[in-house]
């Protein structure tokens, strides 16, 4: 008998999802998996993708780095930060509270 | 021709002050490292620490860990190196290094031969490099002009595997540099016995924030033998392993392109590496590549942004709540006006007010996406940016009493709409400062820009 699959979200399904710095110009999100059919299914739903980064975090598409790494059972995509880190203005000095809207990301 | 002899390196904790936990230090002792380093900075808080040559660290935290480490580097015979001191390297984060280790050594009666490494940047010279066109702007830089450079109140050149490995063949037991990579300390030695930089580079990236790569998070420490093809690691705590996973996972942090990393004298490459489990506690890496480039030097500046004063409230009222803009936009352009007749400023111009909302969009801002959903109560954070801290906190003290009465068309008369926790709500928090350089400097040799300095210690 085939497995049934129940949809879930990211925040579900994911072994951890971190924003974080990568220098006061850039600032970085890791999505980690603790297994790799879980990191597959993620991988094989497209849903992060670098159109859907830039319309969620409203910059331009040409400046995400996005990579997939099964050695690491994580996706990671960075772009440069919306202001230098502590600029004025600033609401998160180390970058480290801007991944909820990946949470409730559906995963089919 | 023989290959080179392992080498094993001891990575105590992520940063110097943190912590490691003893029964650790005690069994790396007996591992017998070839060399220990330490990581003591980072621009990860922000550019107040180098803005202020001002250590993150208290030196309470910095002693606990520094008195340890030079009493197992006495028994052991080996080199000590101490990157990033005072958190951002600026000078003064070294003479501060170097003032509470000679205090350390009269305690405790240790001989050695201290080295100091100094980096810092007269800001009239990096201007003139920028002017004649050496100095690059990183990927996601703003536009930073040579005027810019110039008003930076400290620059730090950060130094390469080079500048420890001078100190190193001058037979200095102990190490205290400026802004350093934090992957050179631990590279510099592996690398000046001939091990290949492949192999060096990736076990010195995978090891500087000490345990927080292994399966137990905290601050504390690794050990890594690196040969001719690959390197292990383990965690000294016995409680914790180092896995494929979690080694692997470790390039990705505070790291935007996980796969190809940066050094002075070129890039790491661990798009091939294996990662092999050798047991629970223990992996080995292997197929790391290093490609030598032409040598850069990367330049951290911080300037003064303007002096600063907050006022933290909570709203309560529904009516208020759901009517935070047009409020806002309204008491925003009265304050205009008041910034005018108070001081010598414009608002917008010299003088700045931030007010947030935590609750609705403090937090990720115009990138919320659930910015309309009114909850029961907000937040405010008022921050007002002014030359001078009396000017701050002036227009503060206008900003948050006109605030806290500004009405709204549902209540007629007087309300009190911000709840304020603390009278008075106005707190100066200084010197504000911004990030200016974050740039390399091309055409330029490994220790040029560096300051060296030897010493002997000797007591007991």
């Amino acid at each position: 008998m085939a497995e049934v699959i129940q949809a879930t979200t990211l925040g579900e399904l994911a072994s951890l999802v971190r924003s974080k710095n990568a220098g006061p110009f850039w600032v970085t999100f890791d999505v980690m998996f603790d297994t790799d059919s879980d990191f597959q299914r993620v991988v094989a739903s497209q849903v992060i993708n670098k159109a859907w980064v830039a319309a969620t975090w409203e910059i331009p598409l040409q400046d995400i780095v996005l990579v997939e790494l099964p050695a690491a059972r994580a996706i990671k995509f960075s772009f440069p930060r919306q202001r230098v880190q502590g600029d004025p203005g600033e609401s998160d000095q180390y970058s480290g509270q801007q991944y909820a809207p990946l949470l409730g990301l559906v995963i089919r | 021709m023989t290959e080179p002899k392992s080498i094993r390196v001891f990575a105590t904790t992520g940063a110097l002050g943190m912590g490691f936990l003893d029964d650790s230090l005690a069994r790396a002792i007996e591992m017998k490292p070839d060399v220990i380093a330490c990581d003591a900075g980072s621009t990860d808080s922000g550019p107040h620490y180098l803005g202020a040559a001002a250590p993150k660290m208290s030196e309470q935290a910095i002693r606990r860990d520094m008195g340890r480490l030079l009493q197992a580097r006495d028994a052991l015979g080996v080199p000590l190196i101490i990157g990033s001191c005072g958190t951002s390297g600026t000078d003064a984060g070294v003479n501060w290094m170097a003032s509470i280790t000679r205090a350390l050594a009269s305690e405790q009666g240790l001989s050695f031969k201290l080295g100091l490494a100094y980096c810092e940047q007269p800001s009239a010279k990096v201007a003139q490099w920028m002017d004649k066109g050496k100095v690059q702007a990183l990927p996601g830089a703003p536009e930073t002009s040579s005027a810019d450079a110039a008003g930076c109140s400290h620059i730090v050149a950060m130094m390469g595997a080079e500048a420890m490995q001078h100190l190193l063949e001058q037979g200095c037991d102990v190490i205290l540099a400026g802004r350093t990579t934090d992957t050179a300390l631990f590279a510099a030695l592996p690398l000046l016995r001939g091990l290949p930089p492949g192999p060096v580079w990736h076990c010195a990236k995978t090891i500087e924030c000490g345990a927080v790569c292994s399966t137990k998070m905290r601050a504390d420490g690794l050990m890594a033998d690196i040969d001719a093809h690959g390197f292990e690691v383990e965690p000294t705590a016995l409680d914790a392993g180092c896995t494929p996973l979690g080694v692997a996972s470790h390039t990705l942090y505070e790291n935007a392109d996980p796969i190809y990393i940066t050094e002075p004298s070129g890039v790491l490459d661990t798009g091939a590496a294996q990662y092999e489990a050798l047991n629970d506690r223990r992996t080995r890496v292997t197929g790391s590549a290093f490609e030598h480039k032409p040598y850069s030097i990367k330049l951290e500046g911080a300037a003064p942004l303007g002096y600063q004063t907050v006022a933290i409230g909570g709203i309560r009222d529904p009516y208020i709540l759901r009517q935070l803009d047009s409020w806002t936009d309204e008491m925003m352009a009265a304050f205009e006006k008041r910034v005018a007749e108070l001081t010598p400023y414009t608002l917008g111009v010299e003088v700045r007010i931030d007010i947030s909302y935590y609750g609705r969009d403090a937090v990720m801002l115009s990138g919320e996406t659930q910015a309309n959903d009114i909850g029961h109560e907000n937040g405010i954070l008022i921050v007002v940016t002014a030359p001078e801290q009396s000017t701050a906190n002036t227009v503060a003290r206008f900003v948050s009493h006109a605030a806290s009465h500004w009405p709204i068309p549902e209540w007629k008369g007087f309300i009190s709409g911000i709840a304020f926790p603390f009278s008075p709500p106005e707190i100066d928090r200084g010197m504000a400062y911004r990030f200016v350089l974050h740039h390399v400097v091309t055409d330029i040799t490994p220790l040029e820009l560096f300051r060296f300095q030897t010493e002997d210690i000797a007591h007991g």
